[in-house]
């Protein structure tokens, strides 16, 4: 393994994040924050309780998966479309990185600033919400899937991507309607019995399940099915990639 | 000389059907400096890109320093260093930043001291923490080249390193590859000016419609492809070439006086004895005798032309 590779690619992708930290970091907690005192706080304080708990603080859990699966699809796509636009990839690929080292060095920089942006929201929301973490770590473990699973679909992106629109038209187009039709705002127990098969086919609605399960210990799935979810979706991701590494699509005429 | 990169039947056909290389073969001598000359389209970077791995060749296979770019990929890509031809760079990374990045890539451990290193060989070393997008043309080629350099490879692979670059900067390029070459580097360069080619090079190789032409010492090149001409200016003009020079195939200038005469600079018997004494026996007078070598210019047009035909 060339794990200075690894590293190298990390470091130069994590320095961006940290040069743009008010673009990185404010905007998304900002308007995590924004979500909150409109819908936990004004909207909020009219809806009855959910499963147990105030609707500002069932809320939480998806608020977090909403912007943790927007930034891992963004850095990632971003992280490997930006060095084929301005052609700065042949150096990668020239060097003596495996598919594989790539992928960690991009990916792995793309799930540690999501991964932190959404732990930077979750504290943020202790301010506006009085709640506890049932499951501490299993919340983590579900962050961290949720990240590089959607990551590794940020990268297929990125290199699929041959313009800038197209790399934010997949992500606007299919990934946000998923988000919040996947539960985010509602527990599906509170949709019409078609609508709630029919969201059974959406995939965030698993990962906002089971990550709200680690906060309450309530879930519309049950947990494990919501962990098989994932995992199945990740791989899914790496066999694409494997294919475009195999093949070179759009990397290697 | 041993060789270093080794090139055998390399064929690259593109996607949409475009052949690109046609079963190249090419042996490169540790410690040279090889220019590949070539118009644009003929294939020089695909070439290149093919060794570097950055493109898949179709057929044929390349070593480098004995190392199969497929098979040993690794261990073969750790001795090659790359400067492309675009300038590609981000903007708003700092110099010392991109290159530490570079090395990196090629699984080596920091080392400052090498970076600020090579940065000064380069006239870098005051602008290692400028961002690159405030940088000259002519600097931000440079940075290029210290990414290449950062990991130490054996051979460097500098695609037109003169492109669209001033006379001044060109000649700095010159004096740095001559730099690199006393490193022990070995060099290979594309370019289509052909004096660069004439002015840095040892071998060249000509490359046209994906074909390597022919590949040779630069000196034994001009020699044996070169043609002189020896140009006659008369004291007295004459209307027309006389019968007894009629052998010889000789050009008459408009103006009458001058006639030039075309043969192999390195034959064994050139003519010139007997067109001398052909020149007395026909009763003209000599004012002057110029002789010209053919630049390497004409060689390389002849050559593709040759091809083209």
């Amino acid at each position: 393994m060339n794990w200075n590779g690894i590293t190298a690619i990390w470091r130069f992708e994590m320095a961006r994040f940290f040069r743009s930290i008010i673009q990185s970091m404010v905007s998304p907690v900002l308007s995590t924050s924004l979500y909150f005192v409109v819908f936990g706080a004004a909207i909020g304080s009219r809806i009855p309780q959910i499963e147990g708990v105030s609707y500002g603080a069932f809320i939480v859990p998806g608020l977090i998966i909403l912007t943790v699966l927007q930034q891992s699809i963004q850095n990632a796509g971003f992280g490997i479309y930006f060095p084929k636009f301005i052609g700065t990839i042949f150096e990668v690929l020239s060097a003596p990185l495996s598919a594989v080292e790539i992928v960690i060095g991009y990916v792995g920089a793309a799930v540690a600033k999501a991964v932190l942006i959404g732990l930077v929201i979750l504290i943020t929301s202790f301010a506006f919400v009085d709640m506890q973490i049932a499951h501490p770590v299993f919340m983590l473990l579900f962050l961290v899937l949720t990240s590089v699973s959607f990551s590794l679909l940020g990268f297929i992106l990125g290199i699929w991507a041959k313009s800038f629109e197209q790399l934010n038209l997949v992500p606007l187009l299919v990934v946000t309607p998923l988000i919040f039709l996947g539960g985010s705002f509602y527990s599906i127990t509170m949709l019409p019995p078609f609508w709630q098969n029919l969201s059974l086919f959406n995939p965030v609605l698993y990962l906002v399940s089971g990550f709200r399960w680690s906060f309450f210990g309530a879930a519309d799935v049950p947990v494990a099915i919501s962990l098989i979810a994932v995992l199945v979706f990740a791989g899914a991701c790496l066999s694409v990639i494997a294919w475009i590494f195999r093949s070179g699509y759009r990397l290697k005429p | 000389m041993s060789s270093i990169v080794n090139v055998s039947g390399l064929g690259k056909t593109y996607e949409g059907g475009f052949t690109a290389l046609h079963s190249v073969d090419l042996e490169i001598r540790e410690g040279e400096i090889l220019a590949l000359l070539g118009p644009n389209g003929a294939g020089k970077t695909t070439l290149i890109s093919t060794i570097c791995g950055l493109t898949n060749a179709t057929s044929g296979s390349v070593t480098v320093g004995g190392f199969d770019i497929r098979e040993d990929w690794r261990a073969a890509r750790r001795l090659i260093g790359l400067v492309p031809q675009e300038i590609n760079l981000e903007p708003f990374e700092k110099v010392g930043n991109t290159v530490r990045f570079s090395r990196g890539l090629f699984g080596l451990p920091r080392d400052e001291a090498l970076i600020d290193r090579v940065l000064k060989s380069l006239s870098l070393d005051d602008k290692k923490d400028e961002r690159i997008r405030h940088l000259s043309g002519g600097m931000k080629r440079r940075v290029l080249i210290a990414k290449a350099l950062v990991h130490e490879p054996r051979v460097l692979f500098l695609d037109e390193p003169t492109a669209g670059v001033d006379v001044e900067l060109r000649r700095d390029m010159w004096e740095l590859v001559d730099q690199l070459r006393a490193d022990g580097v070995t060099i290979i360069l594309t370019t289509h000016y052909i004096e660069e080619a004439e002015a840095i090079a040892d071998r060249i190789g000509v490359i046209n419609k994906g074909e390597l032409l022919l590949i040779e010492d630069k000196a034994a090149l001009m020699a044996r492809l070169g043609k002189k001409q020896m140009v006659i200016e008369l004291a007295e003009p004459v209307d027309a070439i006389p019968a007894g020079l009629m052998d010889f195939d000789l050009t008459r200038s408009d103006d009458g006086r001058g006639l030039t005469y075309t043969y192999e600079a390195g034959g064994k018997r050139t003519g010139i004895t007997r067109l001398l004494a052909a020149v007395q026996g026909a009763g003209l007078v000599l004012a002057d005798v110029e002789t010209k070598q053919s630049s390497l210019e004409e060689i390389f047009v002849g050559l593709v032309h040759e091809g083209a035909a």
